[in-house]
C-alpha cells in the first residue's frame, strides 16, 4: 500500500538470529530486514516467537547467535534504555503504561530521550530546564491532538478503558519520535470499531511522521490491509517472507495457520 | 480556659512537632520503597552518618584520624579549626551522593531481580556497615551539632498563652521549643519542594515512571541505575535534613539510628508508598503517643512512649494492612 515511501535502504537487519532459554529454542536462525519507511508485519500462530523477536529488537533479550544491524551499523549488546535512545520505541501486548500518571505525563515521559538538561537546572526549574519543558509540552500536545485524546489529558491512565490505554501507549511511543516503532498486537482485545480507529492511527502515523513500523498482529485482515511486507514465524522459525498477497498464497503459511501436523 | 485544656493543647502541639521528626525519617523510606521496592533498613543510619559527617566537616576533624594515628604513630585530629556550616552542609550532601553511587555500584547492581527479602537483608548489612564506618571515620563520642538554628523555649509563646488561662488559676504558659517549630517549617518546605520536583521535571517524572513500571521505564529510555542513584541521593538528602534536626535536638549519638525503628509504625499507618501518608502517619504517632502518655501514662506507670506507636501499628495492621494512603492490595486467586 504505502510502498511509495520505501527508500530501499534497510533500517534494521536481523542476521541469523538464534535465541534460546536453557534448552528451549525460542528463535532459530532468523533473518529479515525492515526497510526505511515501510510497515512490516510479523505474524504467526501463538508461541511462534513473535514477541521474542520484538524483545530481541528492543534489547530485552540478547540472542546467543546472530547480528542486529540498526541504521547502518552493527549493534553491540546494549541495554533496553540505550536502544531506546538510539531511536527504537515500542508498545506492549499487555500494555505497560505508567498507570498512576496522567496521559500528559505518560507522553512527556515518552520524550525523555529528547530532553537533556541536567538535574541541577531541573531542581531550580530555571533557564534551560523551564524552556525545555515548554518546548516538549508543545510537541506532546500535538500528539494528543493527533490521537484525539484531549479529553483525557489529565486522567490517570490506570482509570481509562482498555482501548484508550492502548491509544495512550501508542502516543507515548510516538512522543519519542523514534526511527523505528515496534507495536506488539496494537489491536488485540479490541472491538471492530476500536480496531478500525487503531488501523487509521497507525496508517496516519506512518503517513504524517514517515515512521518505520514493525507490528505484530493476529488479525489477518488487518495485516493484509496495512502492511507493506509480512514475515511469518512458526515454532521459532521463519516460514514466509514477502508481500501480503504472496504470503497469503504460500502453502507453508496456510499449513501453519490451519494446523497441519508436524512430522 | 482552664489549665487542663491548655495543658492538653500543649501536649498536642508537642506531639505534632515530634511527629514531624518521625515523618522526616519515614519520608526517606517511602522515597526508596516507591522507586525500587526496597525497604531500606539503613535509612536511620544514613541520618546518623550524615549528621556525623556534617559535624566532622564543621569542626574540621580529620576522617579516620584514629585509624591513621594508630597505624602511622602520628597525632592528627583536626585539619582546621572548623568551616562554615553552610559549606559543611554542601560537602556532606556531596558525600551522601557519593554514598548513593557506591550503594548502587556495590550492592544494588548485583541484586537486580532478587527477592525483596534479599534486598532487605542487604540493607540491614548496609546499616551495620555504615554505623561502623561512621564510628571509624569520626569517632564514637557524643557530638554537639549546631548549625545556627535557634533553640530553647519560646518566651513569647509562654507569655501569650499565660494570658489565656482563666483568672486566678496557676498557669505559667506553654512550653514550645523553637527548634521544633523550625524543624516543622523545614519539613513542610522539603515536602513541597519534593512534590514540585517530582511533578514538573524530567527526572521527577522518570522517578515516578520507574516507581510505576520498570519494564515500561526501560523502553522509553530511562536508565534504572541512574534513577537508583538519584533516589538514594534524594533519600540521603532527606536523611541529612533529619540528621540535622535530630542532632540539633538531642546531640549526635549512635542511638540516633534507632529512630529509624519509630518510622516503621509511621509507615504502617501511612502506607509504604505514600508521601502524604508518611507525613500524616508521623503526626498521628507523634500526637497519639504524647496524648496517651499525658492522659493514661500516669495510671499505668508511664514510659508508654516506648511502645505506644508499635501497639497502634499492630492494631492498624489488623484492619487496614495497606495503611491509610497506601495502594490497596488486591490479588487475584
Amino acid at each position: 500500500m504505502n510502498t511509495a515511501q520505501n527508500t530501499g535502504d534497510a533500517l534494521l537487519s536481523l542476521k541469523n538470529i538464534s535465541l534460546s532459554f536453557g534448552g528451549v529454542k525460542a528463535l532459530t536462525d532468523i533473518s529479515f530486514d525492515i526497510l526505511k519507511g515501510e510497515i512490516r508485519a510479523i505474524i504467526g500462530p501463538n508461541g511462534a516467537g513473535k514477541s521474542s523477536m520484538l524483545n530481541v529488537i528492543n534489547g530485552f533479550y540478547h540472542p546467543q547467535q546472530g547480528e542486529v544491524w540498526f541504521n547502518g551499523s552493527l549493534r553491540g549488546p546494549l541495554k533496553p534504555h540505550e536502544i531506546a535512545r538510539q531511536g527504537i520505541a515500542r508498545t506492549f501486548q499487555n500494555i505497560a503504561l505508567f498507570k498512576g500518571m496522567s496521559t500528559l505525563d505518560n507522553l512527556m515521559t515518552g520524550r525523555i530521550t529528547k530532553m537533556n538538561t541536567n538535574i541541577f537546572w531541573q531542581a531550580i526549574w530555571k533557564g534551560k530546564a523551564e524552556k525545555e519543558e515548554l518546548e516538549h509540552r508543545e510537541k506532546v500536545e500535538h500528539i494528543i491532538d493527533f490521537l484525539e485524546i484531549q479529553a483525557i489529558r489529565k486522567t490517570p491512565v490506570g482509570r481509562l478503558p482498555y482501548g484508550l490505554q492502548k491509544r495512550v501507549e501508542l502516543g507515548r511511543a510516538l512522543a519519542a519520535e523514534s526511527k523505528l516503532l515496534l507495536l506488539d498486537e496494537p489491536m488485540a482485545g479490541m472491538n471492530v470499531e476500536e480496531k478500525e480507529d487503531m488501523c487509521r492511527f497507525v496508517l496516519d502515523v506512518h503517513e504524517e511522521f514517515g515512521t518505520t513500523i514493525a507490528l505484530i498482529e493476529h488479525d489477518m485482515g488487518v495485516v493484509m490491509d496495512i502492511a507493506d511486507r509480512v514475515v511469518v514465524l512458526d515454532y521459532g522459525k521463519k516460514i514466509g517472507d514477502g508481500y501480503p498477497d504472496d504470503v497469503r498464497a504460500d502453502q507453508n503459511v496456510i499449513d501453519a495457520y490451519l494446523g497441519v501436523s508436524h512430522d | 480556659m482552664s489549665p487542663m485544656i491548655l495543658n492538653t493543647i500543649e501536649v498536642i502541639l508537642n506531639g505534632l512537632m515530634a511527629g514531624v521528626m518521625y515523618a522526616l525519617v519515614a519520608l526517606g523510606f517511602v522515597l526508596i520503597f516507591k522507586a525500587s521496592g526496597i525497604f531500606n533498613y539503613a535509612q536511620g543510619v544514613m541520618a546518623l552518618f550524615a549528621a556525623l559527617t556534617l559535624v566532622g566537616f564543621q569542626t574540621g576533624q580529620v576522617p579516620f584520624s584514629h585509624l591513621i594515628n594508630v597505624v602511622f604513630g602520628t597525632n592528627y585530629h583536626h585539619w582546621s579549626s572548623g568551616i562554615n556550616s553552610f559549606l559543611a552542609i554542601l560537602l556532606t550532601m556531596l558525600v551522601m551522593v557519593g554514598l548513593a553511587w557506591l550503594v548502587e555500584r556495590v550492592v544494588l547492581r548485583h541484586l537486580v531481580n532478587q527477592e525483596q527479602i534479599i534486598l532487605f537483608m542487604a540493607t540491614i548489612g548496609l546499616a551495620f556497615f555504615m554505623e561502623g564506618l561512621g564510628d571509624l571515620m569520626w569517632g564514637a563520642n557524643i557530638k554537639v551539632l549546631d548549625v545556627g538554628l535557634p533553640s530553647g523555649g519560646s518566651f513569647w509563646w509562654e507569655d501569650v498563652t499565660r494570658e489565656w488561662a482563666s483568672e486566678g488559676s496557676e498557669y505559667y504558659g506553654m512550653y514550645i521549643d523553637v527548634l521544633d517549630v523550625w524543624a516543622a517549617g523545614i519539613a513542610i518546605v522539603l515536602v513541597i519542594a519534593l512534590t514540585i520536583f517530582s511533578q514538573y521535571t524530567k527526572t521527577g517524572r522518570a522517578l515516578r515512571a520507574v516507581a510505576d513500571d520498570h519494564q515500561a521505564a526501560l523502553t522509553v529510555g530511562i536508565s534504572l541505575r541512574t534513577i537508583w542513584v538519584v533516589v538514594w541521593s534524594i533519600a540521603g538528602f532527606v536523611a541529612l535534613v533529619a540528621g540535622i534536626m535530630w542532632g540539633s535536638k538531642s546531640g549526635i549519638q549512635f542511638s540516633l539510628s534507632l529512630i529509624a525503628l519509630k518510622a516503621l509504625p509511621v509507615l504502617i499507618l501511612g502506607g509504604f508508598t505514600s508521601i502524604p501518608g508518611a507525613i500524616i502517619g508521623g503526626l498521628i504517632i507523634g500526637v497519639g503517643e504524647k496524648l496517651f502518655e499525658f492522659g493514661i501514662g500516669p495510671l499505668i506507670g508511664g514510659a508508654t512512649e516506648n511502645w505506644f506507636a508499635y501497639v497502634l501499628a499492630l492494631i492498624f495492621l489488623m484492619f487496614r494492612p495497606q495503611g491509610l494512603f497506601g495502594d490497596k492490595i488486591i490479588e487475584r486467586v
